[in-house]
Protein backbone atom coordinates (compact mmCIF):
# COMPACT_ATOMS: atom_id res chain seq x y z
CA UNK A 1 0.00 0.00 0.00
CA UNK A 2 2.24 2.84 -0.84
CA UNK A 3 -0.19 5.27 -1.62
CA UNK A 4 -1.86 5.24 1.60
CA UNK A 5 -0.62 8.48 3.11
CA UNK A 6 -1.42 10.34 0.12
CA UNK A 7 -5.04 8.57 0.25
CA UNK A 8 -5.31 9.90 3.54
CA UNK A 9 -3.74 13.79 2.57
CA UNK A 10 -6.94 13.66 -0.16
CA UNK A 11 -9.24 12.44 1.69
CA UNK A 12 -8.34 14.81 4.62
CA UNK A 13 -8.32 17.75 2.16
CA UNK A 14 -11.45 16.85 0.71
CA UNK A 15 -13.36 15.95 3.79
CA UNK A 16 -11.84 19.84 4.80
CA UNK A 17 -13.42 21.12 1.83
CA UNK A 18 -17.11 19.76 2.35
CA UNK A 19 -16.60 21.27 5.88
CA UNK A 20 -16.08 24.44 5.10
CA UNK A 21 -19.11 24.28 2.55
CA UNK A 22 -21.46 22.78 5.28
CA UNK A 23 -20.23 25.17 7.79
CA UNK A 24 -20.51 28.52 5.69
CA UNK A 25 -24.50 26.94 4.66
CA UNK A 26 -25.34 26.28 8.09
CA UNK A 27 -24.10 29.60 9.19
CA UNK A 28 -26.18 31.34 6.57
CA UNK A 29 -29.37 29.38 6.83
CA UNK A 30 -28.75 29.32 10.62
CA UNK A 31 -29.01 32.85 10.54
CA UNK A 32 -31.72 33.51 8.46
CA UNK A 33 -33.73 30.85 10.61
CA UNK A 34 -32.87 32.29 13.64
CA UNK A 35 -33.54 35.91 13.03
CA UNK A 36 -36.44 35.37 10.64
CA UNK A 37 -38.61 33.06 11.72
CA UNK A 38 -39.61 35.16 14.64
CA UNK A 39 -41.18 37.93 12.08
CA UNK A 40 -42.88 35.22 10.34
CA UNK A 41 -46.56 35.36 11.33
CA UNK A 42 -50.04 35.25 9.44
CA UNK A 43 -50.07 38.70 9.73
CA UNK A 44 -46.71 39.42 8.29
CA UNK A 45 -47.39 37.09 5.44
CA UNK A 46 -51.03 38.66 4.31
CA UNK A 47 -50.76 42.60 5.21
CA UNK A 48 -49.37 45.17 3.00
CA UNK A 49 -45.81 47.18 4.21
CA UNK A 50 -46.82 50.59 6.12
CA UNK A 51 -45.70 53.89 4.73
CA UNK A 52 -42.46 52.86 6.36
CA UNK A 53 -41.37 50.05 4.65
CA UNK A 54 -40.27 48.15 7.48
CA UNK A 55 -43.99 47.84 9.68
CA UNK A 56 -47.01 45.60 8.59
CA UNK A 57 -46.09 42.41 6.41
CA UNK A 58 -44.99 41.78 3.00
CA UNK A 59 -47.81 40.06 1.08
CA UNK A 60 -47.54 41.97 -1.99
CA UNK A 61 -44.20 40.78 -2.69
CA UNK A 62 -45.19 37.01 -2.27
CA UNK A 63 -47.94 37.98 -4.38
CA UNK A 64 -45.86 39.57 -6.88
CA UNK A 65 -43.07 37.52 -6.88
CA UNK A 66 -45.66 34.16 -7.16
CA UNK A 67 -47.33 36.04 -9.88
CA UNK A 68 -44.58 37.37 -11.74
CA UNK A 69 -42.54 33.31 -11.70
CA UNK A 70 -45.91 32.37 -12.91
CA UNK A 71 -45.70 34.42 -15.83
CA UNK A 72 -42.19 34.03 -16.52
CA UNK A 73 -42.89 29.98 -16.93
CA UNK A 74 -46.00 30.67 -18.95
CA UNK A 75 -43.83 32.85 -21.22
CA UNK A 76 -40.82 30.91 -21.17
CA UNK A 77 -41.37 27.04 -20.77
CA UNK A 78 -42.95 26.31 -24.04
CA UNK A 79 -40.61 28.02 -25.99
CA UNK A 80 -37.25 26.55 -24.31
CA UNK A 81 -39.04 23.10 -24.48
CA UNK A 82 -39.78 23.23 -28.25
CA UNK A 83 -36.52 24.42 -28.81
CA UNK A 84 -34.81 21.77 -27.29
CA UNK A 85 -36.77 19.19 -29.14
CA UNK A 86 -36.18 20.89 -32.27
CA UNK A 87 -32.26 20.93 -31.68
CA UNK A 88 -32.49 17.11 -30.45
CA UNK A 89 -35.15 15.66 -32.19
CA UNK A 90 -35.56 17.44 -35.55
CA UNK A 91 -32.73 19.03 -36.30
CA UNK A 92 -29.73 17.04 -38.34
CA UNK A 93 -26.24 17.07 -36.56
CA UNK A 94 -24.67 19.08 -39.08
CA UNK A 95 -27.21 21.59 -39.21
CA UNK A 96 -25.91 25.14 -39.58
CA UNK A 97 -28.94 26.26 -37.90
CA UNK A 98 -28.76 23.88 -35.04
CA UNK A 99 -25.15 24.86 -34.16
CA UNK A 100 -26.08 28.73 -34.29
CA UNK A 101 -28.97 28.47 -31.78
CA UNK A 102 -26.64 26.16 -29.80
CA UNK A 103 -23.91 28.55 -29.87
CA UNK A 104 -26.43 31.45 -29.08
CA UNK A 105 -28.18 29.69 -26.09
CA UNK A 106 -24.57 29.46 -24.63
CA UNK A 107 -23.83 32.48 -25.05
CA UNK A 108 -27.41 33.74 -23.61
CA UNK A 109 -26.36 31.42 -20.51
CA UNK A 110 -22.89 33.67 -19.71
CA UNK A 111 -24.81 36.74 -20.42
CA UNK A 112 -24.84 38.49 -16.30
CA UNK A 113 -28.58 38.86 -15.56
CA UNK A 114 -28.27 43.16 -15.34
CA UNK A 115 -28.05 42.74 -18.44
CA UNK A 116 -30.85 41.16 -19.23
CA UNK A 117 -32.07 43.99 -17.17
CA UNK A 118 -30.86 46.59 -19.47
CA UNK A 119 -31.94 44.21 -22.51
CA UNK A 120 -35.86 44.26 -20.77
CA UNK A 121 -35.59 48.01 -20.57
CA UNK A 122 -33.91 48.54 -24.51
CA UNK A 123 -36.24 45.99 -26.06
CA UNK A 124 -39.61 45.09 -24.33
CA UNK A 125 -39.86 48.29 -22.50
CA UNK A 126 -38.72 50.81 -25.12
CA UNK A 127 -38.67 48.93 -28.38
CA UNK A 128 -41.85 46.68 -28.14
CA UNK A 129 -43.88 48.78 -25.63
CA UNK A 130 -42.75 52.27 -26.94
CA UNK A 131 -43.86 50.66 -30.30
CA UNK A 132 -47.36 49.64 -29.69
CA UNK A 133 -48.00 52.48 -27.54
CA UNK A 134 -46.91 54.92 -30.59
CA UNK A 135 -48.99 52.85 -33.15
CA UNK A 136 -52.03 52.41 -31.49
CA UNK A 137 -51.89 55.02 -28.57
CA UNK A 138 -50.30 58.29 -30.28
CA UNK A 139 -46.56 59.35 -29.38
CA UNK A 140 -46.93 61.05 -25.55
CA UNK A 141 -49.31 58.26 -24.39
CA UNK A 142 -47.47 55.81 -21.60
CA UNK A 143 -49.52 52.60 -22.11
CA UNK A 144 -47.55 49.86 -22.74
CA UNK A 145 -44.05 51.43 -23.06
CA UNK A 146 -43.35 51.53 -18.92
CA UNK A 147 -42.13 49.05 -16.60
CA UNK A 148 -44.46 46.53 -15.62
CA UNK A 149 -45.36 42.64 -14.57
CA UNK A 150 -45.45 41.90 -18.27
CA UNK A 151 -41.79 42.85 -19.06
CA UNK A 152 -40.74 41.88 -16.38
CA UNK A 153 -41.69 38.40 -16.78
CA UNK A 154 -40.80 38.34 -20.62
CA UNK A 155 -37.28 39.35 -19.48
CA UNK A 156 -36.93 36.84 -16.83
CA UNK A 157 -38.29 34.31 -19.68
CA UNK A 158 -35.23 35.23 -21.91
CA UNK A 159 -33.22 34.86 -18.49
CA UNK A 160 -34.67 31.41 -17.83
CA UNK A 161 -34.63 30.12 -21.56
CA UNK A 162 -30.79 28.83 -21.98
CA UNK A 163 -31.30 26.39 -18.57
CA UNK A 164 -34.50 25.36 -19.86
CA UNK A 165 -33.41 24.39 -23.33
CA UNK A 166 -30.10 22.87 -22.20
CA UNK A 167 -31.56 20.48 -19.67
CA UNK A 168 -34.76 19.74 -21.67
CA UNK A 169 -31.89 18.68 -24.31
CA UNK A 170 -29.92 16.30 -21.60
CA UNK A 171 -33.27 14.90 -20.23
CA UNK A 172 -34.04 14.11 -24.40
CA UNK A 173 -30.34 12.54 -25.09
CA UNK A 174 -31.13 10.37 -22.03
CA UNK A 175 -33.85 8.39 -24.12
CA UNK A 176 -31.78 5.85 -25.29
CA UNK A 177 -31.64 5.26 -29.63
CA UNK A 178 -33.28 1.73 -29.35
CA UNK A 179 -37.08 3.25 -28.44
CA UNK A 180 -37.03 5.35 -31.03
CA UNK A 181 -35.94 2.90 -33.27
CA UNK A 182 -38.53 0.82 -32.13
CA UNK A 183 -41.06 3.51 -32.70
CA UNK A 184 -40.03 4.31 -36.15
CA UNK A 185 -39.89 0.79 -37.25
CA UNK A 186 -43.44 0.30 -36.06
CA UNK A 187 -44.71 2.96 -38.43
CA UNK A 188 -44.83 5.87 -36.09
CA UNK A 189 -44.29 9.53 -37.47
CA UNK A 190 -41.54 11.29 -36.04
CA UNK A 191 -43.97 13.61 -34.12
CA UNK A 192 -45.55 10.71 -33.05
CA UNK A 193 -41.93 9.15 -31.81
CA UNK A 194 -41.02 12.43 -30.38
CA UNK A 195 -44.83 12.61 -28.37
CA UNK A 196 -45.26 9.13 -27.36
CA UNK A 197 -41.84 7.80 -26.41
CA UNK A 198 -39.45 10.60 -26.17
CA UNK A 199 -41.42 12.96 -23.91
CA UNK A 200 -42.97 10.86 -21.74
CA UNK A 201 -39.75 9.21 -21.23
CA UNK A 202 -37.85 12.18 -20.59
CA UNK A 203 -40.68 13.84 -18.60
CA UNK A 204 -38.95 13.75 -15.62
CA UNK A 205 -35.76 15.08 -16.46
CA UNK A 206 -37.55 17.89 -18.48
CA UNK A 207 -39.48 18.83 -15.51
CA UNK A 208 -36.75 18.89 -13.06
CA UNK A 209 -34.67 21.24 -15.29
CA UNK A 210 -37.70 23.54 -15.90
CA UNK A 211 -38.20 23.91 -12.03
CA UNK A 212 -34.37 24.21 -11.21
CA UNK A 213 -34.71 26.85 -14.15
CA UNK A 214 -37.91 28.53 -12.60
CA UNK A 215 -36.83 28.60 -9.11
CA UNK A 216 -33.68 30.34 -10.67
CA UNK A 217 -35.84 32.90 -12.27
CA UNK A 218 -38.06 33.14 -9.14
CA UNK A 219 -34.80 34.73 -7.04
CA UNK A 220 -33.85 37.01 -9.90
CA UNK A 221 -33.13 40.65 -8.35
CA UNK A 222 -31.30 42.45 -11.24
CA UNK A 223 -33.20 41.58 -14.48
CA UNK A 224 -36.38 43.38 -12.74
CA UNK A 225 -34.73 46.11 -11.45
CA UNK A 226 -35.45 48.60 -14.76
CA UNK A 227 -38.24 46.42 -15.92
CA UNK A 228 -41.17 46.67 -13.14
CA UNK A 229 -40.32 46.05 -9.91
CA UNK A 230 -41.41 48.43 -7.25
CA UNK A 231 -39.90 49.59 -4.48
CA UNK A 232 -43.01 50.44 -2.32
CA UNK A 233 -46.18 49.33 -3.46
CA UNK A 234 -49.24 48.47 -1.07
CA UNK A 235 -51.44 47.34 -3.51
CA UNK A 236 -51.72 43.94 -6.14
CA UNK A 237 -50.63 43.92 -9.52
CA UNK A 238 -54.46 43.38 -11.21
CA UNK A 239 -53.22 43.97 -14.48
CA UNK A 240 -50.36 42.71 -17.20
CA UNK A 241 -49.15 46.79 -17.40
CA UNK A 242 -48.97 47.06 -13.39
CA UNK A 243 -46.09 47.67 -11.36
CA UNK A 244 -45.47 44.78 -8.63
CA UNK A 245 -43.53 44.46 -5.75
CA UNK A 246 -41.08 40.97 -5.38
CA UNK A 247 -39.23 39.30 -2.44
CA UNK A 248 -35.68 39.76 -3.92
CA UNK A 249 -36.09 43.45 -4.70
CA UNK A 250 -38.30 44.03 -1.31
CA UNK A 251 -34.86 42.51 -0.06
CA UNK A 252 -32.75 45.11 -1.64
CA UNK A 253 -34.80 48.25 -0.87
CA UNK A 254 -34.95 47.02 2.91
CA UNK A 255 -31.29 46.68 2.88
CA UNK A 256 -29.99 50.36 0.94
CA UNK A 257 -33.37 52.05 1.02
CA UNK A 258 -35.19 51.96 4.53
CA UNK A 259 -34.88 55.54 6.16
CA UNK A 260 -33.52 53.47 9.34
CA UNK A 261 -31.74 50.04 8.34
CA UNK A 262 -31.72 48.88 12.35
CA UNK A 263 -35.14 49.01 12.51
CA UNK A 264 -35.71 46.69 9.14
CA UNK A 265 -33.31 44.25 9.97
CA UNK A 266 -36.16 42.05 11.24
CA UNK A 267 -38.46 42.29 8.43
CA UNK A 268 -35.13 42.02 6.18
CA UNK A 269 -34.59 38.75 7.08
CA UNK A 270 -38.22 37.48 7.40
CA UNK A 271 -38.56 38.59 3.72
CA UNK A 272 -35.04 36.30 2.88
CA UNK A 273 -36.78 33.58 4.73
CA UNK A 274 -40.19 33.76 2.68
CA UNK A 275 -37.99 33.81 -0.43
CA UNK A 276 -35.76 31.11 0.36
CA UNK A 277 -39.15 28.89 1.58
CA UNK A 278 -39.97 29.84 -1.68
CA UNK A 279 -37.01 28.95 -3.56
CA UNK A 280 -36.47 25.66 -1.60
CA UNK A 281 -40.09 24.47 -2.05
CA UNK A 282 -39.16 24.64 -5.90
CA UNK A 283 -36.03 22.86 -5.84
CA UNK A 284 -37.65 20.50 -2.95
CA UNK A 285 -40.71 19.36 -5.31
CA UNK A 286 -37.81 18.93 -8.23
CA UNK A 287 -36.32 16.12 -6.41
CA UNK A 288 -39.06 14.73 -5.49
CA UNK A 289 -40.60 14.70 -9.04
CA UNK A 290 -37.31 13.24 -10.60
CA UNK A 291 -37.32 10.50 -7.79
CA UNK A 292 -41.00 9.75 -8.96
CA UNK A 293 -39.65 9.47 -12.26
CA UNK A 294 -36.71 6.94 -11.97
CA UNK A 295 -39.30 4.71 -9.93
CA UNK A 296 -41.44 5.05 -12.83
CA UNK A 297 -38.98 3.56 -14.96
CA UNK A 298 -38.08 0.90 -12.68
CA UNK A 299 -39.63 -2.57 -14.12
CA UNK B 1 -35.86 -30.74 -44.46
CA UNK B 2 -38.63 -32.03 -46.59
CA UNK B 3 -40.64 -29.47 -45.27
CA UNK B 4 -38.13 -26.91 -45.79
CA UNK B 5 -38.52 -27.46 -49.66
CA UNK B 6 -41.92 -27.77 -49.56
CA UNK B 7 -42.00 -24.16 -48.22
CA UNK B 8 -39.17 -23.44 -51.40
CA UNK B 9 -41.78 -24.76 -53.82
CA UNK B 10 -44.68 -23.31 -52.32
CA UNK B 11 -43.12 -20.06 -52.08
CA UNK B 12 -40.69 -19.85 -55.45
CA UNK B 13 -43.56 -18.74 -57.29
CA UNK B 14 -43.53 -14.88 -55.70
CA UNK B 15 -41.06 -12.60 -55.50
CA UNK B 16 -41.99 -10.75 -52.17
CA UNK B 17 -39.19 -7.81 -52.39
CA UNK B 18 -36.93 -7.19 -55.42
CA UNK B 19 -33.82 -4.97 -54.78
CA UNK B 20 -31.50 -4.19 -57.99
CA UNK B 21 -28.02 -2.32 -58.01
CA UNK B 22 -28.32 -1.20 -54.66
CA UNK B 23 -25.86 0.89 -53.15
CA UNK B 24 -25.10 2.60 -49.84
CA UNK B 25 -23.24 4.89 -48.80
CA UNK B 26 -22.21 6.45 -44.93
CA UNK B 27 -21.00 10.21 -46.07
CA UNK B 28 -18.37 8.98 -48.83
CA UNK B 29 -17.28 5.68 -47.98
CA UNK B 30 -19.73 2.65 -49.56
CA UNK B 31 -21.18 0.00 -47.19
CA UNK B 32 -23.41 -1.86 -50.15
CA UNK B 33 -21.78 -2.54 -54.06
CA UNK B 34 -24.36 -3.42 -56.10
CA UNK B 35 -26.52 -5.74 -54.50
CA UNK B 36 -29.39 -7.73 -56.62
CA UNK B 37 -31.82 -9.65 -54.57
CA UNK B 38 -34.78 -11.52 -54.57
CA UNK B 39 -36.59 -12.32 -51.29
CA UNK B 40 -39.07 -15.00 -51.66
CA UNK B 41 -42.84 -14.34 -50.33
CA UNK B 42 -43.17 -16.40 -47.31
CA UNK B 43 -39.98 -17.96 -46.62
CA UNK B 44 -37.43 -17.05 -44.60
CA UNK B 45 -33.66 -15.38 -46.14
CA UNK B 46 -30.75 -15.14 -44.42
CA UNK B 47 -28.34 -12.35 -44.28
CA UNK B 48 -24.88 -14.12 -43.29
CA UNK B 49 -20.96 -12.74 -43.52
CA UNK B 50 -18.76 -11.76 -41.69
CA UNK B 51 -18.80 -8.52 -39.10
CA UNK B 52 -18.91 -5.19 -40.54
CA UNK B 53 -19.82 -6.90 -44.45
CA UNK B 54 -23.07 -4.47 -44.82
CA UNK B 55 -25.66 -7.29 -43.76
CA UNK B 56 -27.53 -4.71 -41.16
CA UNK B 57 -27.00 -1.75 -43.46
CA UNK B 58 -28.64 -3.88 -46.35
CA UNK B 59 -31.07 -5.10 -44.01
CA UNK B 60 -32.47 -1.17 -43.06
CA UNK B 61 -32.76 -0.21 -45.92
CA UNK B 62 -35.10 -2.96 -46.84
CA UNK B 63 -37.41 -0.63 -44.49
CA UNK B 64 -35.94 2.86 -44.63
CA UNK B 65 -34.71 3.10 -41.32
CA UNK B 66 -31.20 4.34 -43.11
CA UNK B 67 -33.42 7.34 -43.66
CA UNK B 68 -33.09 8.43 -39.37
CA UNK B 69 -29.53 7.94 -40.13
CA UNK B 70 -28.16 11.42 -41.45
CA UNK B 71 -25.42 10.47 -43.21
CA UNK B 72 -26.74 7.40 -45.16
CA UNK B 73 -27.52 7.44 -48.48
CA UNK B 74 -29.48 4.46 -50.77
CA UNK B 75 -29.25 4.49 -54.22
CA UNK B 76 -30.52 1.92 -56.65
CA UNK B 77 -34.36 0.31 -56.62
CA UNK B 78 -36.14 -1.86 -53.57
CA UNK B 79 -39.65 -3.18 -54.70
CA UNK B 80 -41.68 -4.55 -52.58
CA UNK B 81 -44.54 -5.86 -54.66
CA UNK B 82 -43.00 -4.16 -57.30
CA UNK B 83 -43.70 -0.84 -55.67
CA UNK B 84 -40.36 1.33 -55.48
CA UNK B 85 -40.25 1.93 -51.52
CA UNK B 86 -37.45 4.92 -52.24
CA UNK B 87 -39.67 6.14 -55.11
CA UNK B 88 -41.22 10.13 -55.05
CA UNK B 89 -43.87 10.24 -52.80
CA UNK B 90 -43.61 7.02 -51.34
CA UNK B 91 -43.88 7.73 -47.24
CA UNK B 92 -41.14 6.03 -45.35
CA UNK B 93 -43.71 5.50 -42.63
CA UNK B 94 -45.91 3.86 -44.82
CA UNK B 95 -43.21 1.55 -45.67
CA UNK B 96 -42.23 0.65 -42.19
CA UNK B 97 -45.76 -0.16 -41.46
CA UNK B 98 -45.34 -3.03 -43.78
CA UNK B 99 -41.85 -4.32 -43.52
CA UNK B 100 -41.46 -4.48 -39.98
CA UNK B 101 -38.35 -4.86 -38.03
CA UNK B 102 -37.08 -6.55 -35.13
CA UNK B 103 -33.97 -5.50 -33.64
CA UNK B 104 -30.30 -7.29 -32.52
CA UNK B 105 -31.05 -5.70 -28.68
CA UNK B 106 -34.64 -6.30 -27.71
CA UNK B 107 -35.69 -2.85 -26.90
CA UNK B 108 -39.61 -2.88 -25.29
CA UNK B 109 -40.67 0.63 -24.04
CA UNK B 110 -41.23 1.59 -20.86
CA UNK B 111 -44.64 0.56 -20.95
CA UNK B 112 -46.84 -2.06 -19.89
CA UNK B 113 -46.27 -5.67 -22.01
CA UNK B 114 -50.15 -4.65 -23.32
CA UNK B 115 -48.88 -1.15 -24.35
CA UNK B 116 -46.30 -2.07 -26.08
CA UNK B 117 -48.21 -4.65 -28.57
CA UNK B 118 -50.82 -1.95 -28.57
CA UNK B 119 -48.34 0.90 -29.60
CA UNK B 120 -48.42 0.24 -33.16
CA UNK B 121 -52.19 0.17 -33.08
CA UNK B 122 -52.93 3.26 -31.03
CA UNK B 123 -50.33 5.06 -33.33
CA UNK B 124 -52.18 3.84 -36.66
CA UNK B 125 -55.38 5.55 -35.69
CA UNK B 126 -57.55 2.11 -34.15
CA UNK B 127 -59.46 3.59 -31.33
CA UNK B 128 -61.63 0.48 -30.62
CA UNK B 129 -60.36 -1.29 -27.30
CA UNK B 130 -62.22 -4.71 -28.05
CA UNK B 131 -59.99 -4.73 -31.77
CA UNK B 132 -57.24 -3.47 -30.03
CA UNK B 133 -57.19 -6.14 -27.13
CA UNK B 134 -57.89 -8.74 -29.74
CA UNK B 135 -55.13 -7.79 -31.74
CA UNK B 136 -53.04 -7.17 -28.68
CA UNK B 137 -53.72 -11.37 -27.64
CA UNK B 138 -53.37 -12.43 -30.69
CA UNK B 139 -50.30 -11.07 -31.88
CA UNK B 140 -48.91 -12.17 -27.74
CA UNK B 141 -50.03 -15.90 -29.29
CA UNK B 142 -48.70 -14.97 -32.65
CA UNK B 143 -45.04 -14.92 -30.48
CA UNK B 144 -45.69 -17.75 -28.59
CA UNK B 145 -46.02 -15.31 -25.59
CA UNK B 146 -49.71 -15.24 -24.67
CA UNK B 147 -49.11 -17.91 -21.88
CA UNK B 148 -46.29 -16.60 -20.20
CA UNK B 149 -47.46 -13.12 -19.86
CA UNK B 150 -51.39 -13.32 -19.86
CA UNK B 151 -51.59 -12.91 -16.20
CA UNK B 152 -49.48 -9.78 -16.37
CA UNK B 153 -50.38 -7.60 -18.98
CA UNK B 154 -50.27 -4.45 -17.46
CA UNK B 155 -47.10 -4.84 -15.62
CA UNK B 156 -44.34 -3.49 -17.03
CA UNK B 157 -42.51 -4.86 -20.01
CA UNK B 158 -39.01 -4.19 -18.50
CA UNK B 159 -39.60 -7.05 -16.09
CA UNK B 160 -39.62 -9.81 -18.46
CA UNK B 161 -36.61 -11.95 -18.89
CA UNK B 162 -34.28 -11.21 -22.08
CA UNK B 163 -35.93 -13.90 -24.25
CA UNK B 164 -39.58 -12.73 -23.36
CA UNK B 165 -38.72 -9.24 -24.42
CA UNK B 166 -37.43 -9.96 -27.53
CA UNK B 167 -40.35 -12.14 -28.44
CA UNK B 168 -42.67 -8.94 -26.72
CA UNK B 169 -41.14 -6.86 -29.74
CA UNK B 170 -41.57 -9.73 -32.32
CA UNK B 171 -45.61 -9.45 -31.15
CA UNK B 172 -45.21 -5.62 -30.89
CA UNK B 173 -44.02 -6.59 -34.99
CA UNK B 174 -46.99 -8.85 -35.74
CA UNK B 175 -49.80 -6.53 -34.20
CA UNK B 176 -49.52 -4.07 -37.16
CA UNK B 177 -50.09 -6.67 -39.15
CA UNK B 178 -46.75 -6.78 -41.28
CA UNK B 179 -46.29 -8.41 -44.64
CA UNK B 180 -42.50 -8.40 -44.36
CA UNK B 181 -40.37 -8.76 -40.87
CA UNK B 182 -36.78 -7.92 -41.10
CA UNK B 183 -34.77 -9.54 -38.30
CA UNK B 184 -31.45 -7.88 -36.52
CA UNK B 185 -29.46 -10.80 -34.89
CA UNK B 186 -32.57 -11.29 -33.27
CA UNK B 187 -31.26 -14.19 -31.12
CA UNK B 188 -27.77 -12.77 -30.48
CA UNK B 189 -27.88 -11.77 -27.21
CA UNK B 190 -29.98 -14.82 -25.58
CA UNK B 191 -29.56 -17.55 -24.19
CA UNK B 192 -30.08 -21.10 -25.77
CA UNK B 193 -33.13 -22.20 -24.34
CA UNK B 194 -34.21 -18.86 -25.51
CA UNK B 195 -32.80 -18.46 -28.67
CA UNK B 196 -34.17 -22.10 -29.82
CA UNK B 197 -37.22 -20.21 -28.70
CA UNK B 198 -37.17 -17.65 -31.39
CA UNK B 199 -35.37 -19.96 -33.90
CA UNK B 200 -38.68 -22.41 -33.62
CA UNK B 201 -41.08 -19.08 -33.89
CA UNK B 202 -39.22 -17.69 -37.13
CA UNK B 203 -40.02 -21.61 -38.45
CA UNK B 204 -43.98 -20.68 -37.58
CA UNK B 205 -43.71 -17.19 -38.43
CA UNK B 206 -42.52 -18.25 -42.22
CA UNK B 207 -46.32 -19.60 -42.94
CA UNK B 208 -47.97 -16.18 -43.10
CA UNK B 209 -44.59 -13.85 -42.95
CA UNK B 210 -41.50 -12.86 -45.32
CA UNK B 211 -39.03 -13.13 -43.02
CA UNK B 212 -35.66 -11.33 -43.83
CA UNK B 213 -33.08 -12.47 -40.86
CA UNK B 214 -29.19 -11.32 -40.31
CA UNK B 215 -27.31 -13.80 -38.40
CA UNK B 216 -23.90 -14.61 -37.60
CA UNK B 217 -24.64 -17.97 -36.76
CA UNK B 218 -24.30 -20.17 -39.30
CA UNK B 219 -26.05 -23.41 -37.77
CA UNK B 220 -28.85 -21.16 -37.08
CA UNK B 221 -28.98 -19.73 -40.73
CA UNK B 222 -29.19 -23.22 -41.54
CA UNK B 223 -31.78 -24.24 -38.98
CA UNK B 224 -33.96 -21.76 -39.50
CA UNK B 225 -33.68 -19.93 -43.35
CA UNK B 226 -34.78 -21.36 -47.12
CA UNK B 227 -32.33 -19.26 -48.66
CA UNK B 228 -29.50 -17.86 -47.66
CA UNK B 229 -27.47 -14.97 -48.52
CA UNK B 230 -23.38 -14.28 -48.67
CA UNK B 231 -22.31 -11.34 -47.79
CA UNK B 232 -18.74 -10.11 -48.16
CA UNK B 233 -17.00 -6.68 -48.52
CA UNK B 234 -20.33 -4.90 -49.24
CA UNK B 235 -21.00 -6.97 -52.02
CA UNK B 236 -23.06 -10.26 -52.60
CA UNK B 237 -21.28 -13.04 -53.01
CA UNK B 238 -23.77 -16.02 -53.48
CA UNK B 239 -27.71 -16.29 -52.76
CA UNK B 240 -29.25 -19.37 -53.42
CA UNK B 241 -31.20 -22.45 -51.50
CA UNK B 242 -29.86 -22.71 -47.69
CA UNK B 243 -29.52 -26.65 -48.24
CA UNK B 244 -27.46 -26.21 -51.85
CA UNK B 245 -25.42 -23.07 -50.20
CA UNK B 246 -24.40 -25.32 -47.04
CA UNK B 247 -23.59 -28.28 -48.75
CA UNK B 248 -22.57 -27.41 -52.55
CA UNK B 249 -21.65 -23.38 -52.58
CA UNK B 250 -20.88 -22.27 -56.16
CA UNK B 251 -18.54 -19.79 -54.77
CA UNK B 252 -14.81 -20.65 -53.16
CA UNK B 253 -15.30 -17.63 -50.28
CA UNK B 254 -18.78 -18.90 -49.43
CA UNK B 255 -17.77 -21.88 -49.30
CA UNK B 256 -14.43 -21.01 -47.01
CA UNK B 257 -16.58 -18.95 -44.81
CA UNK B 258 -19.31 -21.23 -43.79
CA UNK B 259 -16.51 -23.71 -43.57
CA UNK B 260 -15.08 -21.83 -40.41
CA UNK B 261 -11.94 -20.86 -42.21
CA UNK B 262 -12.49 -17.08 -42.01
CA UNK B 263 -15.28 -14.56 -40.91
Amino acid sequence: MRNTKKDWLLAGLTGLSLLVILLFLAILLGQIVWNGAPVISVKFLTESPGADMVSGGIWPAIYGTVFLTLLMTLAGVPVGIATAIFLNEYASPRSRLAKLVRIAVNNLAGVPSIVFGLFGLGFFIIFVGGGIDSLFYGDSARVWGKPSILWASLTLAVLTLPVVIVTTEEALKTVPREIRDASLALGATRFQTVYKIVLPNAKGGILTGVILAVSRGAGEVAPIIFCGAANFLPYLPTDLRDMFMHLGYHVYALATQSPNVDAARPTLYGTVLVLLMLTFSLNLLAVILRARSRAALRP
Amino acid sequence: MSRTQDAVTKASANVKMKTRDVNVFYDANQAIRDVNLDITERSVTALIGPSGCGKSTYLRALNRMNDTIDSCRVEGSILLDGEDIYGKGVDPVEVRRRVGMVFQKSNPFPKSVFENVAFGLRIGGEKDKFVIAQRVEESLKGAALWDEVKDRLQSSALGLSGGQQQRLCIARCLAVWPEVILMDEPASALDPIATAKIEELIRELRERYTIVIVTHSMQQAARVSDFTAFFYMGALVEHGKTQTMFTRPAKKRTEEYISGRFG
